[in-house]
């Protein structure tokens, strides 16, 4: 069986990757990318926990990792339409740009 | 399994519930002009939901319900009646707003919030804390980007958005790892579990980080304020009020539960990360406060330097450090909010929020000005205001906790703070208007924002003047933490 530990380091690279990508990239779009890496990145993370844990029976991992990709298909869509409403008023989705409120 | 008990301890959120599928019936039929009635549903249905649970929806002994994910106690229980308070408080402020107060869902969504400020308050389970910290965040980004006409309120929703998913995520991650250490998702058995023996110091220390950037988000302290000032800026303004009270209340009472009951073994980690935190929240969130000209930027730094003096009382780690920590939010809902409901007041007839625009208030609207005053009077923590008390209860907590160079710096940067309360109401009482004509400029309140300001200030000067009930009722919530 694959170790624990192989899992957990994928999901801290992938955690890692969405990190870098939402501090770096200046599109809206692309930065919600990569928060979902790091959600999926948490999944992993949980649902690997909880199939290596003595407690099988209780399922509580799962159910936990049900419940953030439920909250973040909501947070997705409520983001998307901030992004939509200020790219309609703006005509961009750069973040760097959307520079109003600043001091 | 579900008993009398079960409903007795979600009560409030059923109540609110309730109000909000209200508005949405009612709110289709009344005409234009009727329909900014939906804030008089929302603050009265809130008063009545409150006085149901206080008959009915009293905590006894702690005990956890529904599966171990909600613990009934007197902790969560005066902090939902503080978090309901507000929500009332800020319909009313709400009802006059001339974009958003015909709007039935922008209570609804304050009112889901409000669902999950109060869920934060008295979850005991992560599932539960990361379910209900979301559903208080995701209706604020939808409220602090409401106004889709105006483009600085789509810009405050966009950054509230980016920054909070991006903390939440972070503090998924850590919570995820506390599941995977200790195998279980109860905070309790999370106590158990996770002794100091069991994980290396370092790796404490990288959990706990995880976990305070999305708390340090919710209750804006340095360095994860960034978002505030631009948000309060932007969004309407009852809204940025009920931002910076209800929502960093809510923010206080996750650290205070998670830290105190699940991580009880790594006290020495987490109180230096706090105490850090809170050092430089209070000594940046002032000293960026004083150029600011902006009332609402001022107010925002002013909430950051806030939840710096809050977080000794956590600093702490004592039954008196958490109780000062509720009283602090207790006292910080009345006066922050009678602070922006007096810009809100202010910015609607006039549609200015410059510091230097409130020159000649006084005279404008004498009961303004006065409000105005105790506001900031108690902000910057003078007596016989609500501010004063909470500071001093903060401070002592920090004493005796040996804490005192923290509370130095405390004592330092509420004196700095003064210099910008102060300048404030130099403009309201000192200044006056260009030509001198202020009788010629009134202000005039609407009926619920007499209401809604009246009642707050009378909050603000009974929490610093008769504090003893208020303090008991923290002190018996700070107790079930222990």
């Amino acid at each position: 069986m694959v170790p624990l530990s192989w899992y957990l380091t994928l999901a801290a690279a992938l955690f890692s990757i969405g990190l870098f990508g939402v501090l770096v990239r200046r599109n809206a779009v692309a930065i919600l990318l990569g928060v979902e890496l790091m959600l999926n990145a948490v999944n992993i993370n949980l649902v690997a926990f909880w199939r290596y844990s003595d407690a099988l029976t209780s399922m509580g991992g799962q159910v936990f990792a049900i419940i953030v990709f439920a909250v973040a298909a909501a947070e997705v869509s409520v983001g998307l339409a901030l992004v939509i409403s200020a790219y309609r008023r703006r005509n961009t989705v750069i973040a760097d740009e959307l520079d109003m409120l600043k001091w | 399994m579900f008993t009398s008990m079960t409903f007795a301890s979600i009560l409030p959120e059923i109540l609110i519930l309730t109000i909000g599928l209200l508005v949405l019936i009612f709110e289709p039929f009344w005409k234009e002009d009727q329909k900014r009635n939906a804030g008089w549903l929302t603050a009265g249905g809130l008063l009545i939901a409150m006085l149901l649970s206080m008959l009915f929806g009293r905590p006894g002994e702690p005990t956890e319900v529904l599966g171990g994910m909600i613990r009934f106690d007197w902790f969560g229980f005066f902090l939902k009646m503080l978090f309901m308070f507000a929500a009332a408080a800020t319909a009313l402020l709400l009802m006059d707003h001339e974009q958003v107060g015909k709007r039935g869902e922008a209570y609804v969504m304050l009112l889901a919030a409000l669902i999950g400020m109060n869920l934060m308050a008295s979850s005991a389970d992560l599932v539960m804390l990361y379910l209900s910290i979301e559903t208080a965040s995701i209706p604020m980004y939808i409220l602090a980007g409401f106004l889709v006409g105006d483009e600085r309120s789509t810009e405050a929703g966009f950054k509230y958005f980016l920054y909070g998913t991006l903390a939440s995520t972070v503090m998924l991650y850590g919570f995820s790892l506390v599941f995977g250490f200790s195998g279980s998702t109860n905070l309790y058995e999370i106590a158990s579990a996770l002794t100091a023996g069991s994980i290396s110091p370092l790796l404490a220390f990288g959990v706990v980080s995880l976990i305070v950037v999305g708390l340090g988000f919710k209750v804006s302290i340095v360095p994860f304020h960034f978002w505030a000032p631009d948000v309060y800026q932007g969004a309407p303004t009852p809204v940025a009020g009920y931002l910076s009270t209800a929502s960093k209340a809510a923010g206080f009472a996750v650290i205070l539960r998670l830290f105190f009951i699940a991580f009880p073994e790594f006290t020495s980690t987490w109180t230096m990360i706090l105490a850090v935190l809170a050092a430089i929240s209070m000594t940046v969130g002032n000293l960026l406060a004083l150029p600011q000209t902006n009332i609402k930027r001022l107010l925002a730094y002013s909430s950051i330097s806030h939840a710096g003096y809050a977080l000794i009382g956590a600093v702490a780690f004592s039954q008196f450090g958490a109780a000062s920590v509720v009283f602090y939010m207790a006292a910080y809902i009345a006066t922050n909010l009678l602070a922006f409901g007096l810009v809100m007041a202010f910015s609607r007839i006039t549609g200015l929020e410059e510091v230097t625009d409130y020159a000649g208030l006084s005279r404008r609207n004498p009961l303004m000005g006065l409000m105005m005053l105790a506001a900031f009077l108690s902000l910057a923590g003078m007596p016989p205001f609500g501010g004063f008390v909470a500071k001093v209860f903060v401070f002592a907590a920090g004493v005796q906790a040996n804490y005192t160079w923290l509370v130095i710096v405390g004592i330092i940067n509420s004196i700095i703070g003064v210099y910008y309360y102060l300048n404030v109401l130099k403009y309201v009482y000192l200044y006056r208007l260009p030509g001198e004509d202020e009788e010629n400029h009134p202000i005039p309140l609407t009926q619920s924002y007499t209401i809604a300001l009246v009642v707050l200030v009378i909050g603000v000067i009974l929490l610093g003047t008769v504090f003893g009930p208020f303090f008991n009722w923290s002190d018996a919530g700070a107790l079930n933490l222990f």
